[in-house]
């Protein structure tokens, strides 16, 4: 029998603050073939990381492993002493982070840290690991692989830190990679390259590979088996293809069906809205600059009706949340006008009165930092009442009750502090905090981003229902275009601070769109096996083109636009054109156009 | 990268000349404010009005303040800090008597203290929770919290009048071996020391720590890399920032904050100069020490700032 890996009976134990053991993973038992890949799935808090860290017998501060065994070839890892583990660290399995940005060491060169293993372990000399690294920089598409590595991590983007890890973990060609949500906080369109980059590198290399990731879609692409875990323990181990087309557990089922969002609250988000003649909110011509050069934002023209939910969506660094930072009056414009209800906002704070402050509420991404831990969720919602509404005593004590009853929390709750609350619960204190000023629109920055799956599709569905019951407006800003597509009437894409797309919801179900648009939607991974080798997203070289021209208002997506046209594109400033199914683009292609280039490439390449 | 750090040694540079103009003038007209000068002090009360105001007239003190400060700024931009008002020598000369002596006392100390703080603060951070670093803990906070008028009253009780190893005053006139100079200098650096070693190791131990619960550290032991590896080559490049600032700030004490252990030990400093000068109102003297420790200050400060850089490439370009 070829396993390389086996564990069996593995329990980890996490201490809490009084000093009890507390069993986070409840005996676990998997193995691994050779040149498998194998993946952990499942949501934060379910062990996945912890199972994954047991594998190189390393337990987080604060936890430790009580049970059971790990046999990596012939050894079991558990017993090991803390110097055996340290020669089978990094040689015999190797570890590939999250967050590359952050695991990479800020003050040593690449090259140096890429091969930092195979010194420690003396398995080559440093002309032969330098050789080697430049090997695998090349086998993993990286840009420069020669001198990539004389850079400091600061000096590459993050889906490159996120390749050059890989080539970490490659060095001293161990027997066991493990994979720690390594594309989870990249943006789709760099989460395809990093993915098809390893898939390419773990199948020449017959690289044996535990996957620990909370995407079912991109787990797809990878793994050849999937384990499901939740609180700890396997629900269900079955290989990729029977675990997508016949779910055994109903868990895993419950999982599928939070990945299509869509689907899910589909029904509920609907709702007409009651034409008006001025709209809620209008954005014009806005401009915001960092400094007096940089534009980040440029040319937004906007607007949001009553009781209607329109969505922002584009990668990092294209500006959107500073659109809703523009709109809060946190970042003054340095051009345009904001209106609400026909009413001029002024762009500061200062300028503000507290009627517009109530009427405009902002939910941040993070919950976690944006509840002040030390007050408690009374405090938290009593503040806003206090402010904007005078509310005291009994009547404050009543409202906040009647909030936590809007978002669906006990009422229980309210003197607890938000250290006590899970994810999902902080993050309906926070939206129930900006309800608590009656407001007309919420600007909802990337609400769902931090939360898993199924939390998050409770979290939008609770949206749509609050829309629907108080009439409030959303902004909606989001990295992920599904949700978008799930939840919004209409759906902004912004590029490098320009929106370069705008239209209802239902015109994004098929093209024509806006090159960008399509690169985005094509580069969400689709739950089944193969759409990584299928899909075009990321594929197409751009073609050759001159210089372009240093003028004001050349289009923003030019470098990377796979249909780029020559003498027009890299000269010319795109005009705003309307399609026939009613979107607005920024391009300077036409209906038939995009149409026959982003529906042709596909089957040609499958021709 | 050099560029960089060119870049801010002239930004610094320029701060720098501002502070100083703003603290000379801070300095200048604070002192004025002070009752009594110099004068007052020489002739004492019985002096009579009309041979106060003839001194006066010959230390200037009759012109106005303004008036003053900008003959005293001119003298000091030229390198002349003015006459002692109460003995008459040149300040200048009063001060390079004095400078060469606190200079060697804060570089003994310096060469003592930085790196005991530095191996007791990087230890006790790698040993975290342990009971070595509990007790250098408990003795830190020791250290930092006993006025050193107590250390060094209780050294001079034992080590000199106890055992009677070392005298209880430093007499640096007459150093002209090895073992006297220990005999000099033990217990003034002994007592500086005791402090100075406290903080740098404490703002150590939280700088690495800071720097051990970071991602990149968990890598490296992922790798494999053993605990002393992952300190010394991992986490102590990105502390170098913040010890380099903490070590600055303590050694820019040992130029003006050692009147007390100066004036135990007798020990002939700049520190001791200039509270004489406050004692007998000689202003000169006063202004001129203050202006040379701010000096100090801000130099130690810039070298701390280029350390930091230099150690951090997300800085230098």
């Amino acid at each position: 029998m070829n396993e390389i890996v086996k564990v069996s009976g593995l329990r980890v134990a996490a201490r809490t603050d009084e000093g009890v053991d507390l069993p986070i993973v409840h005996g676990v038992d998997f193995s691994l073939k050779q040149g498998e890949v194998l993946a952990l799935i499942g949501e934060s808090g379910s062990g996945k990381t912890t199972i994954a860290l047991s594998l190189m017998g390393y337990a987080r501060s604060g936890c430790r492993i009580v049970g059971g065994s790990v046999r990596i070839g012939d050894v079991d890892v558990l017993q090991l002493s803390d110097a055996e583990l340290a020669n089978l660290r990094g040689c015999r399995v190797a570890y590939i982070a999250q967050s590359a940005a952050a695991a990479f060491n800020p003050s040593k060169r690449i090259m140096d840290q890429v091969i930092e293993s195979a010194m420690i372990h003396g398995t080559a000399s440093r002309q032969q690991a330098q050789a080697k690294a430049v090997e695998l920089f090349r086998a993993l598409a990286l840009p420069d692989p020669e001198n990539i590595g004389a850079r400091y991590p600061h000096q590459v983007s993050g889906g490159q830190l996120q390749r050059l890890m890989a080539a970490m973990a490659l060095i001293t060609d161990p027997a066991l990679v493990i994979l720690d949500e390594p594309t989870t906080a990249l943006d789709v369109t760099t989460q395809i390259e990093v993915l098809r980059a390893f898939k390419q590198v773990v199948r020449e290399r017959g690289t044996t590979a535990v996957y620990v990731s909370h995407d079912l879609a991109v787990v797809a692409q990878m793994a050849d088996r999937i384990v499901v875990l939740r609180d700890g323990q396997i629900q269900e181990n079955s290989p990729t293809e029977q675990l997508l087309a016949a779910p055994a557990h109903p868990y895993t089922r419950r999982l599928l069906a939070a990945m299509k969002p869509a689907a899910a609250s589909r029904a509920s988000a609907r709702v007409e809205p009651v034409e008006q003649e001025k709209p809620l909110l209008e954005v014009r011509d806005l401009e915001v600059c960092y400094g007096k050069q940089v534009k980040v934002l440029h040319g937004i023209d906007l607007q949001v009706r009553r009781g209607t939910t329109v969505g922002v969506i584009g990668e990092s660094g294209s500006g959107k949340t500073t659109l809703a930072r523009a709109v809060a009056g946190m970042v003054a414009p340095s051009a345009g006008r904001i209106l609400l209800d026909g009413q001029p906002l002024s762009g500061t704070l200062a300028g503000r009165t507290r009627e517009q402050f109530r009427r405009v509420q902002y939910v941040f991404q993070n919950a976690d930092t944006a509840l002040n831990p030390k007050h408690s969720i009374e405090d938290i919602l009593a503040r806003p009442l206090r402010f904007y509404h005078g509310m005291k005593g009994k009547r404050q004590r009543e409202r906040v009750a009647e909030l936590l009853d809007l978002v669906q929390l006990p009422a229980s709750i309210a003197q607890r502090r938000p250290g006590e609350l899970s994810g999902g619960q902080k993050q309906r204190i926070n939206l129930a905090r900006a309800l608590a000023a009656e407001p007309d629109l919420i600007l909802c920055d990337e609400v769902t981003s931090a939360l898993d799956t199924v939390v998050g599709a409770a979290i939008l569905k609770l949206m749509a229902d609050l829309r629907r019951e108080l009439n409030v407006s959303y902004l909606f800003i989001s990295h992920d275009i599904n949700t978008v597509r799930a939840i919004c009437d209409e759906v902004v894409v912004m590029y490098s601070g320009a929106k370069v797309e705008q239209g209802e919801r239902s015109t994004f179900r098929a093209p024509p769109y806006h090159p960008y648009t399509n690169l985005l939607i094509d580069s969400v991974p689709e739950m089944h096996q193969g759409w990584l080798e299928e899909t075009q997203a990321g594929r197409g070289v751009p073609p050759r083109i001159g210089v372009s021209a240093n003028a004001e208002g050349i289009c923003p997506f030019l470098a990377r636009c796979p249909v780029r046209i020559d003498g027009k594109c890299n000269t010319t400033p795109p005009p705003r054109v309307r399609l026939d199914k009613g979107n607005e683009i920024l391009c300077h292609h036409r209906d038939i156009e995009l149409l026959q280039l982003e529906e042709s490439v596909p089957v040609a390449a499958a021709g | 990268m050099n560029s960089t750090i060119a870049r801010l040694v002239i930004g610094r540079l320029g701060i720098g000349v501002i502070t100083l103009v703003i603290v000379s003038m801070v300095v200048f007209f604070l002192t004025s404010l002070l009752p009594g000068d110099a004068v007052q002090e020489q002739l004492g009360q019985a002096a009579t009005p009309e041979a106060v105001a003839a001194l006066r007239a010959h230390f200037g003190l009759d012109q106005p303040l303004w008036q003053r400060y900008l003959h005293w700024a001119s003298g000091l931009i030229t390198g002349n800090p003015g006459i002692s008002m109460v003995n008459g020598l040149q300040v200048g000369d009063m001060i390079s008597n004095r400078l060469p002596k606190s200079l060697s006392l804060a570089a003994v100390t310096s060469l003592v203290s930085v790196p005991v703080a530095l191996t007791i603060g990087i230890l006790s951070a790698m040993f975290r929770g342990s009971a070595f670093d509990r007790y250098t803990n408990m003795l830190t906070v020791f250290a930092v919290s006993v006025p050193e008028f107590l250390i060094a009253t209780i050294a001079v009780l034992i080590f000199a009048v106890k055992l009677g190893w070392l005298s209880a005053l430093s007499r640096t006139v007459d150093v002209h071996s090895f073992g006297e100079m220990l005999s000099v200098y033990a217990m003034p650096v002994m007592t500086l020391c005791c402090v100075l070693i406290a903080q740098m190791a404490r703002m150590t131990r939280a700088a690495v720590i800071d720097q051990l619960s970071s991602p990149y550290v968990e890598m490296a032991l992922l790798k494999g890399a053993r605990p002393m590896r992952v300190v010394l080559r991992h986490a102590l490049p990105n502390a170098v920032g913040p010890i380099v600032n903490a070590v600055a700030l303590s050694l820019s004490y040992l130029l003006g904050g050692v009147v007390i252990v100066e004036s135990i030990f007798n020990y002939p400093g700049v520190a001791t100069l200039m509270v004489n000068g406050v004692v007998t109102r000689d202003m000169p003297l006063v202004q001129a020490c203050v202006m040379l420790f701010c000096l100090g200050f801000l130099v130690l400060v810039l070298i701390a700032d280029i350390c930091a850089i230099v150690s951090n490439p997300r800085l230098r370009k």
